[in-house]
């Protein structure tokens, strides 16, 4: 029987072999995959270092026309000298945590995400929990004490329109108006896309709705539709500047973005719904990257990161603690536009009820 | 062994078969077989399987949830906006097959035709919808000249990113992919069945109802089926020209597998993708039987 003891011998081998890469593989990253801080890896410069060393770094669904993120992702690899690999920057958040899942193992995994409330809230088991330098700057409710995931920036929803193409906006009801024939446009389909879904939602709210009660914004949708009013494109930057979607529901700095292509490109935030929302960033657990992954993050709630994103016209989490220290980019944050009223933001149980009308409803309303 | 016909004449005679020896001859066979299992049985393995898991492990609802109006409403539209383009395809498809044969085999026409409805048969997909929305979308340069002189294609309603939309760019390559299946059930019909009619005292309506007819009609249905099956599966040229609603059932599939608000269900994907996976295996064993009737005379 000695080619069974070979094979026995030949499979003790292969299993050291494994055990053997596998230290390998650990005493490189060990403490950057496990690092909770940038002091568990001995501080700013050894993560800098790890960081470099691995020599890039993987995000996704992240357009550089969204809340400046250029600026972020070309000062990350002037800084560091780090390639940043963008993938489908177009994804939804779902397709964040579908990357994960699906290319887990891999070295094109993403190494960070910038995800919504509902689908952050739904997959904690994938995330790292890392605090930042800054992280005593962010308040307590825009976080979660661990670190898993921390609000990063966030805005309000308003309509963006080409004031050469409709007649100036002052209410909701304006758009019901025959001068917005083809022209009114959400940035996505409500029952898959954020930021759609809380376009209903201040419709509805500024229609004699509230957080809880969606279906006065479907109705308004649907009213739209009726008139002809109603495009059902999804919003880009290419729509607005070919001129097919004309008028958005969208967040005020995504929808401020468009001034750019479009000079008569105006953003109203009507008073009687203000309806805020934050994006959360999220380290991946499985990061092929995870020091860059680290630094990446480090590099977002500095204030460089945060004025960038400021100057895309979203809200930074740290803003109210910069503006006390005086590091905040009072240039960018004099031209937010001024927000009167208290905004109102989705509980998760108001996000819930939304969907579930949304998914019953929505295809009938607009179809 | 009984031995129950003989030929009368031995012609070539065999070598012994030894009984029942293990034959090897599905050996070739094999790279096709596990190519069928890897990429037709697996994922159905993994459909049926999917529908049967919710959030909270093995659960009915998903497929118990096929009845709620929405999701109906999206099959009723997958299977009548499928039937429409299929035989608009058809109709218009057939006819434009049977002027290529009555003209000269060898032409250039013909040979011109042919190739272009191989191309455009499979130009589908985000190309397409490109191509249409440049031309006849919102800002599509056509719409604009139309504009300029008065017509507003968009007058009654931007139908484009609807169903009615859908329809139109659907036919637009169902009607090349009916040529290519319908010309060779024309090229077997010969013209001496024709004369044999007319000889026998049969006028031209004889001819169509007692020899054409039944000889085309499996394969011009067969060729339908195949359309509609064609139709009903597509999915990114559905996705690239509607965004909002998930009005048919292949967009309402990639709705639930991508949804970031929330309404993200793998499990109810499946039981949907279940369903469409049972209407096409019902419509192509009808293709099926269709074609082997037609090939019966094709030989």
């Amino acid at each position: 029987m000695s080619w069974e003891h070979g094979i026995r011998r030949t499979a003790i081998l292969a299993g050291a072999l494994v055990l053997l890469t596998a230290c390998g593989q650990t005493t490189s990253t060990t403490s950057a995959a496990n690092a909770k801080s940038a002091a568990d890896m001995g501080g700013m410069s050894a993560l800098v270092a790890a960081a470099k060393k691995e020599g890039k770094l993987n995000i996704i669904a992240v357009p550089p026309d969204w809340a400046n993120y250029g600026e972020i992702i070309n000062g990350f690899t002037a800084k560091y000298g780090i390639p940043i690999d963008s993938a489908n920057p177009n994804g939804s958040s779902q397709d964040e945590v579908n990357a994960v899942q699906q290319l887990a193992g891999t070295t094109r995994a993403p190494d960070v995400l910038d995800i919504g409330k509902a689908v952050t809230l739904a997959n904690l088991n994938l995330y790292a929990p890392y605090k930042v330098q800054t992280w005593n700057d962010i308040p307590d409710s825009q976080k979660e004490p661990t670190g898993l995931w921390v609000q990063d920036y966030g805005g309000y929803m308003s309509i963006g329109y080409d004031s050469a193409k409709v007649p100036a906006i002052t209410s909701l009801q304006d758009l019901l108006g025959s001068g917005f024939k083809g022209r009114i446009a959400l940035n996505g389909d409500p029952t898959k896309a954020n930021a759609a879904l809380n376009g209903v939602m201040m419709a509805s709210i500024a229609n004699g709705g509230s957080p809880d009660d969606i279906s006065k914004g479907v109705d308004f949708f649907h009213q739209l539709k009726v008139n002809g009013n109603f495009v059902p494109v999804q919003a880009t930057t290419a729509t607005v500047k070919n001129g097919t979607t004309p008028v958005v529901f969208d967040w005020d700095y995504l929808s401020a973005a468009h001034g750019v292509d479009v000079p008569t490109w105006k953003v109203f935030t009507p008073s009687s719904a203000i309806l805020g929302d934050y994006y959360n960033q999220a380290v991946n657990k499985q990061a092929p990257h995870p020091a860059a992954a680290r630094l990446w993050m480090e590099y977002l709630y500095s204030d460089a990161g945060q004025n960038a994103w400021l100057r895309g016209l979203a809200r930074p989490v740290r803003m109210a603690a910069m503006k006390k220290a005086g590091t905040l980019d009072a240039a960018a944050a004099a031209k937010l536009a001024p927000v009167n009223g208290t905004p109102t933001f989705l509980t998760d149980a108001q996000a819930t009820k939304a969907k579930d009308y949304l998914a019953s409803h929505w295809a009938q309303a607009i179809g | 062994m009984t031995v129950a016909a003989k030929p009368l004449v031995d012609t070539a005679r065999r070598p012994l078969e030894g009984g029942r020896r293990f034959s090897l001859d599905w050996l070739g066979a094999v790279p096709f077989l596990a190519y069928v299992a890897l990429f037709l049985l697996l994922p159905t393995i993994i459909v049926v399987a999917g529908s049967f898991v919710g959030p909270t492990g093995l659960t009915l609802s998903n497929l118990t949830a096929m009845n709620k109006p929405f999701i109906v409403g999206a099959f009723v539209n997958s299977v009548v906006l499928s039937a429409a383009s299929a035989l608009i395809g058809a109709v218009l498809g057939a006819i434009l097959a049977y002027a290529l044969v009555t003209g000269n085999p060898n032409g250039v026409l013909r040979r011109l035709v042919v190739s272009a409805s191989g191309v455009l048969a499979q130009f589908g997909g985000v190309t397409l919808a490109f191509a249409f929305i440049a031309t006849i979308g919102l800002e599509g340069f056509i719409t604009i000249w139309l504009k300029q002189h008065g017509i507003d294609i968009y007058g009654g309603g931007i139908w484009l990113f609807q169903l009615s939309g859908l329809l139109l760019v659907y036919t637009y390559f169902q009607i090349p992919l009916m040529v290519l299946v319908f010309l060779p059930a024309l090229d077997g019909i010969r013209p001496q069945w024709r004369e044999a009619t007319e000889s026998l005292g049969g006028a031209t309506w004889d001819y169509w109802r007692y020899v054409a007819g039944p000889l085309l009609g499996p394969a011009f249905f067969g060729g339908t089926l195949l359309l509609f099956a064609n139709a009903f599966s597509a999915y990114a040229t559905a996705a690239a020209l509607i965004n909002q609603g998930s009005p048919i059932a292949s967009l309402l599939i990639g709705n639930t597998l991508t949804s970031e608000v929330g309404l993200h269900q793998p499990g109810l994907a499946s039981a949907l993708a279940l369903v469409m996976v049972v209407i096409v295996a019902i419509v192509m064993v009808l293709y099926t039987v269709l074609q082997q009737r037609t090939a019966k005379w094709l030989r």
